[in-house]
């Protein structure tokens, strides 16, 4: 369970969050869309704790954390162990194989042990298809490849929630597949997520909730089926400015 | 010529290892403790009270002096000053102590600077991705940002590594026993100044070439996932 009570956000001279109530349900796809500045980003790493609201409770696993107050480090690390976060550039860790991406956080962070910790990276490899990669570094990788790592650099964490940020927009459409496909697999095997998109067909395929963001609100949160053929005239303008 | 070559050469090589090395390979470490410490501070945003931003910001304050203070004055004039000079108001030190204290702070303060930029030079994306997996501050610094901010960092630190090699011969000019000075002391006993200074040139030539090749070295072990391709 994932939940956003009242959250506000404000950078120097932008409000980007307000007032965002929001219920992640376990085991489901929400797909986060609107313009671009409208927040998204922003809400995805409150959720990872990379920003820090100035307002609001959230509330994820045993956890209830409230902006207004100080968080401990300790907290700050346990409740970034439950959201597991790809970023639209991937940021793989370039000193260190794709094997050692993967496991470097169950070992160094999970302290798991490392045999234990290496075979679970190489199901996750063969999960995304790149088991022959494990020895190479990230700069030997194309963008799609390193995109699929950083998946599974996340998941190696045994996160409870994905975070998603715009993970093929720095892709070219036909590498795009290949990381949707790990998504579609991930979303089939009921892995809770929550992804930022601007592919309107993966959102019509796999989201299980579709949460739309505008300027730094929330202007409809509903079913795929209301939002694609019931819109109101904002998400109108939106999709139409989409498929231009 | 070949004789007193060979006479000398135990007495100035003698004087390396005991004085000369340490002298630099002492100063050389404690420089670098300086200079990552420094170097954090001057990279690190605080957070908390505000008490606790105006001290740091203090701290900060202090370090940019130090690093100016020591950047812009000569360093010849540095050891007279801790040598000579501190006496005068009662801090009396011996030789080689200060010897130290002066080439620690003089290299600290220039390799500050090339820690500092190694470190800025490591994209946020890099912190971020760290945390996003639960690592501490720690764990980040010492487990993805410095191993590659190394690569950044060693062609600078090993500049002033060499150089720092190379100005221990002004320890000459308080008392310490080391190469130059006993080159110094053969020299005005056989007078043979130009064969003298020579040959010290060369052993100081020797130590900084045997330093180069330690750099080059690790500028490939640090560099080894730059690889074109794939
Ligand atoms: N670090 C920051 N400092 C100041 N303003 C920011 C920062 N990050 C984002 N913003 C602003 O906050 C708003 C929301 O940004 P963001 O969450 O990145 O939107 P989205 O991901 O939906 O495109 C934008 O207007 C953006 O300019
Ligand atoms: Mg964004």
């Amino acid at each position: 369970m994932l939940k956003l009570e009242h959250v506000d956000k404000a950078y120097a001279d932008h409000h980007a969050l307000n007032d965002i109530n929001l219920d992640f349900k376990e085991h489901e796809t929400t797909v986060l869309l609107g313009p671009s500045g409208a927040g998204k980003s922003t809400l995805l790493r409150s959720l990872n704790l990379l920003e820090e609201p100035e307002k609001g409770i959230y509330k994820i696993g045993d956890h209830t954390i409230d902006f207004s107050k100080d968080i401990s480090n300790k907290e700050k690390l346990q409740i970034r162990q439950l959201t597991g976060m790809v970023f639209q550039s991937w940021n793989l860790f370039p000193h260190l194989t794709i094997l050692q991406n993967i496991t470097e956080g169950p070992i160094h962070v999970l302290k798991q042990d490392k045999i234990a910790a290496q075979k679970d990276a190489m199901h996750l490899l063969e999960l995304v298809g790149l088991v022959e990669t494990k020895d190479r570094f990230p700069n030997q990788l194309s963008g799609g490849q390193q995109q699929r790592i950083s998946i599974c650099r996340a998941l190696a964490m045994k996160p409870e929630y994905m975070l998603f940020d715009e993970p093929t927009s720095a892709l070219d459409p036909e590498i795009e597949a290949q990381v949707l496909r790990v998504l579609l697999k991930l979303a089939k095997e009921k892995q809770s997520m929550i992804v930022v998109t601007h592919n309107l067909e993966f959102a019509r395929r796999v989201a299980d909730k579709i949460v739309f963001l505008e300027n730094g609100q929330i202007e409809f949160e509903g079913t795929k089926d209301e939002f694609f053929n019931h819109p109101t005239e904002r998400i109108q303008a939106f999709l139409t400015g989409m498929k231009l | 010529m070949w004789e007193t070559i060979v006479k000398s050469t135990p007495e100035i090589v003698g004087a390396g290892i005991k004085y000369s090395i340490p002298l630099a390979l002492i100063s050389f470490v404690i420089a670098m403790v300086i200079a990552v410490a420094t170097a954090l501070a001057r990279t690190t945003e605080p957070k908390g009270s505000g008490v606790a931003k105006s001290c740091f910001k203090v701290l900060r304050w202090i370090i940019s002096f130090y690093i100016w203070l020591f950047r812009s004055t000569p360093l010849l004039v540095q050891l007279f000053i801790v040598f000579f000079g501190l006496p005068s108001v009662g801090i009396q030190l011996d030789a080689f102590t200060a010897g130290i204290i002066t080439f620690s702070l003089n290299t600290g303060a220039y390799c500050s600077e090339s820690v500092r930029g190694a470190i800025i030079s490591i994209p946020k994306s890099q912190w971020e991705a760290a945390y996003a997996i639960g690592m501490s501050y720690p764990q980040v610094l010492f487990r993805i940002i410095f191993p590659q901010a190394m690569r950044v960092a060693i062609p600078p630190l090993s500049n002033s590594f060499i150089g720092l090699v190379k100005d221990t011969s002004l320890a000459s000019s308080i008392t310490i026993l080391e190469m130059f000075t006993v080159s110094q002391q053969i020299a005005a006993k056989n007078y043979e100044p130009m064969l003298m200074y020579c040959m010290v040139a060369v052993y100081y030539a020797v130590f900084c070439s045997i330093l180069s090749i330690g750099q080059y070295y690790l500028e490939k072990y640090t560099s080894r996932y730059i690889v074109n391709g794939g």
